[in-house]
């Protein structure tokens, strides 16, 4: 049972959503800028920094478990193996992927080491360490929280003061630059709260794993809107759902580290913001398909019954289906469709248009004329070209352009081989 | 074998298995995808040490190798969805494979012999318990699986030599020549997930990447040339993981992590003092070229107007401890003859300086 009156609960949940707001927000900028594998070197860069804080606390008769200290300590070292990537991706023929790729492995070794060393000087409280690795928000006390916010709001509040800035450098910094905004700089303190983003979720998520916090409700927010602002709004949400889920289940089952938790959580927001959401989603993007791929054989069925019509003109009548399937397979489904539309009139073995039908059928033989005397006048298109393309434009024409070009082209009545452009229903 | 023997040669034979393909990822600029594989067999591994119940036997090697390369599948339908950058999509993928990983591990694991430290640094100093009984021989496992994937991969790598440098280097012409960039992809890709599924016990997950890059990256600033880069990559590579338990000994702590640290250590190295890459041979040159650049530049103006050392430095506005170095080298180097109206370039000297133009 949940019990959100539960103190430790309580904490665990406000840590965690503290922690997804912040990394949704700030990752929405490393995602934009395809900087998402930064923020998972600077998660591991940041764990020789953790231990040296304690060991340094130790030493100065602090207090090595404050996480101001802690936090401080992955600061610098985060922001070490930053400045570490760009000075070798500048001096070196060493590519990005490379040099994150050493600093994220070497960084994470000598934190390995520093915690090893750590552990065998038996240092009675270094227990508390191990959270580091994969995540244990139940370790989560008032104080950790309270530095989690503090540190969260002060980021929040830059990014929003700079968020104008930070826009236009993501989407286009030549244009950045031409309006004299001081990029380098720009580039720096957004890079600087990303990594103090990274930092503020290494005791809850683990520096394994903070980098799908970082990127993940980013990339989710991404597939529901366009807009940079809504972006960062949702990609807060999502992290704050996302962690107060993923810490909660494992805050109550034993044996279940607090990262991965959150990370699984995270990652299926993704897989349903990639399936499901409007517009982009991939489902829909499926079923738009399918509708389309039906409506261009509909439309099809109605303009072979129109030419069958042509040449007795005799529009509305009775077509045996089998003639029909001489001209172009007439699929039994895309009749049903039709039918069930109210375009066409099944009789026996026989089809024919209806009213609505002849209607539609006549606009649709008219884009397709129209259309190939368009190209063949105005683009000098030889005639054998001509009807391939119309074949495709018929169906995406809408009317307004269709009525355009008909009245440029001075309302036409045949088309460049001869055949009458349908003004209307015949009688 | 001494058991310092076992460990150090387990350790040199994972670097050498991980430095051959680790040097065309860094050469494709493919380091990140290493990363993500590394990761994300955790899964594959967990799953097999659990059907099989070993960690280094041959089914787990593969079985676990082709969840590597459903990472690899799975990043790139994720990118082709054109829903998420290449960088996005690999920094999602990994990480909710690894996080069922690791889910697993704390969950079930803790009666098999794997635990998140072995995850996480892996357990090389356990290599010397670790036996197999080959004839009449006690032989440790774990350098053995290691040095057949080391010579697995240097097959592949000579089997496969033209094919991957011309796909790594022109793909261009990779492809006119009909070669299909998706199967050498695979195989390269093959080759990474089999050796980190085989170096996961010793070196675990994460730093398995220090051994695939590192090393190559830093042979990559010594030398231009292909077949130099993976024999150092290799040197390196070895010579890391022996100094790193040579640390490890000293300090008494993780030897996985030191062999990390070691190698970071060995490219430090080679970022100061490689030739042309490095640090120092950047500064070298830097100031050669200036002291030239100097020197043509008062040739230059006494071949217009011959002048002494002092006259030079009022007109070039110049400190006269500098133009007196310069004058003394022109002078010894016989660049300038000595007139009654002040020095002139000699033949030399104008030879001197169209060299230094033409550079």
């Amino acid at each position: 049972m949940i019990d959100f009156f539960d103190p430790t609960l309580r904490n665990v949940a406000l840590g965690s959503g503290v922690l997804g707001v912040i990394a949704g927000a700030l990752g929405c900028f490393a995602v934009l800028r395809r900087q998402s594998l930064l923020g998972d070197a600077l998660a591991h860069a940041a764990l020789p920094g953790v231990c040296l804080a304690f060991l340094f606390g130790t030493h100065m008769g602090l207090d090595p478990k404050q996480p101001l200290l802690l936090l401080g300590g992955a600061l610098v070292t985060a922001w070490i193996g930053t400045m570490l990537v760009l000075a070798m991706t500048r001096t070196t023929r060493i590519k990005e992927d490379a040099a994150l790729g050493i600093v994220l492995s070497v960084f994470f070794g000598a934190g390995i080491v520093l915690l090893t060393l750590l552990q065998k000087g038996g240092a009675t409280n270094q227990a508390g360490l191990d959270r580091f690795l994969f995540g244990q928000a139940a370790s989560l006390l008032p104080r950790d929280i309270a530095t989690m916010a503090i540190l969260g709001g002060a980021v929040l509040l830059t990014l929003f003061f700079y968020f104008k800035d930070f826009q236009v450098l993501v989407f286009d910094s030549a244009y950045a630059r031409s309006l004299g905004l001081p990029v380098r700089r720009l580039e720096i303190l957004l890079t600087s709260l990303i990594v103090v983003a990274v930092v503020v979720g290494l005791q809850t998520v683990g520096v394994v794993l903070m980098a799908a916090l970082i990127v993940a409700p980013a990339a989710a927010a991404r597939q529901w809107t366009d807009r940079l602002g809504v972006m960062v709004l949702l990609a807060s949400g999502f992290g704050a759902l996302s962690g107060v889920a993923g810490a909660t289940i494992s805050a109550t089952k034993r044996r279940l580290p607090t990262g991965p938790t959150i990370v699984l959580a995270v990652s299926a927001l993704v897989l349903i913001s990639l399936l499901f959401a409007p517009r982009r989603g991939i489902v829909w993007a499926a079923f738009r398909r399918v509708r389309t791929r039906r409506r261009v054989r509909l439309e099809n069925l109605l303009k072979d019954l129109w030419r069958l019509g042509e040449l007795d003109s005799r529009f509305d009548a009775l077509r045996a289906i089998t003639d029909l399937m001489a001209v172009r397979s007439a699929l039994p489904a895309t009749m049903r469709h039709a039918r069930n539309a109210g375009l066409v009139a099944v009789e026996g073995t026989g089809i024919r248009l209806t009213k609505a039908g002849l209607v539609r059928a006549a606009a649709i033989v008219r884009n397709h004329r129209i259309w190939e005397l368009y190209l063949s006048r105005r683009l000098d298109l030889a005639d054998d070209h001509l009807h391939r393309d119309a074949e495709e434009m018929e169906h995406a024409l809408d009317s307004e352009v269709m009525e355009a070009i008909d009245r440029a082209l001075g309302r036409p009545t045949t088309d460049p081989h001869g055949r009458p452009i349908p003004r209307g229903v015949p009688a | 074998m001494s058991s310092h023997g076992i460990i150090i040669l387990t350790g040199v034979l994972a670097a050498a298995a991980c430095a051959l393909p680790g040097t065309f990822l860094v050469l494709r600029r493919m380091s990140l995808i290493g990363d993500a594989i590394s990761h994300a067999v955790l899964p594959g591994i967990v799953l097999a040490v659990l059907i099989t119940g070993e960690l280094n036997s041959w089914p787990v090697l593969v079985g676990a190798g082709a969840v590597g390369l459903l990472t690899v599948f799975l990043i790139e339908s994720l990118r082709n969805t054109r829903r998420v950058k290449e960088d996005a999509a690999i920094a999602i993928v990994f990480p909710a494979l690894f996080a069922l990983g690791v889910l697993m591990v704390a969950q079930f694991a803790s009666q098999k012999h794997i635990d998140q430290e072995c995850v996480l640094y892996g357990e090389i100093a356990y290599s010397r318990h670790d036996t197999i009984m080959m004839g009449a021989f006690e032989v440790a496992r774990a350098p053995l699986v290691l040095g057949a994937v080391a010579l697995f991969n240097l097959i592949l790598i000579l089997v496969f030599y033209k094919e991957l440098k011309v796909a790594t280097f022109d793909p261009a012409h990779a492809a006119a020549i009909g070669l299909s960039p998706v199967i050498v992809h695979y195989v390269l890709m093959g080759s990474v997930s089999l050796t980190t599924v085989a170096s996961f016990e010793s070196v675990g997950a994460i730093l398995v990447v220090a051994f695939l890059i590192v090393p190559a990256a830093a042979a990559h600033l010594w030398t231009d040339r292909l077949p130099v880069m993976l024999a150092l990559a290799v040197l390196i590579g070895g010579a890391g993981a022996a100094g790193g338990y040579w640390l490890a000994a000293d300090i008494g702590a993780s030897i996985a992590g030191c062999m990390a640290v070691m190698m970071g250590v060995l490219f430090a190295f080679s970022w100061l003092a490689a030739p042309r890459e490095g640090v120092l041979g950047r500064f070298i040159r830097l100031r050669r070229s200036r002291t030239r650049f100097a020197n043509a530049l008062v040739l230059e103006r006494l071949e217009h107007s011959p002048a002494d050392a002092a006259t030079l430095a009022t007109t070039l506005a110049w400190p006269r401890a500098k133009v007196d170095e310069i004058v003394g080298f022109l002078t010894r180097e016989e660049l300038v003859v000595v007139e009654p109206g002040g020095m002139r370039p000699s033949p030399r000297g104008a030879a001197y300086v169209r060299r230094v133009v033409s550079d």
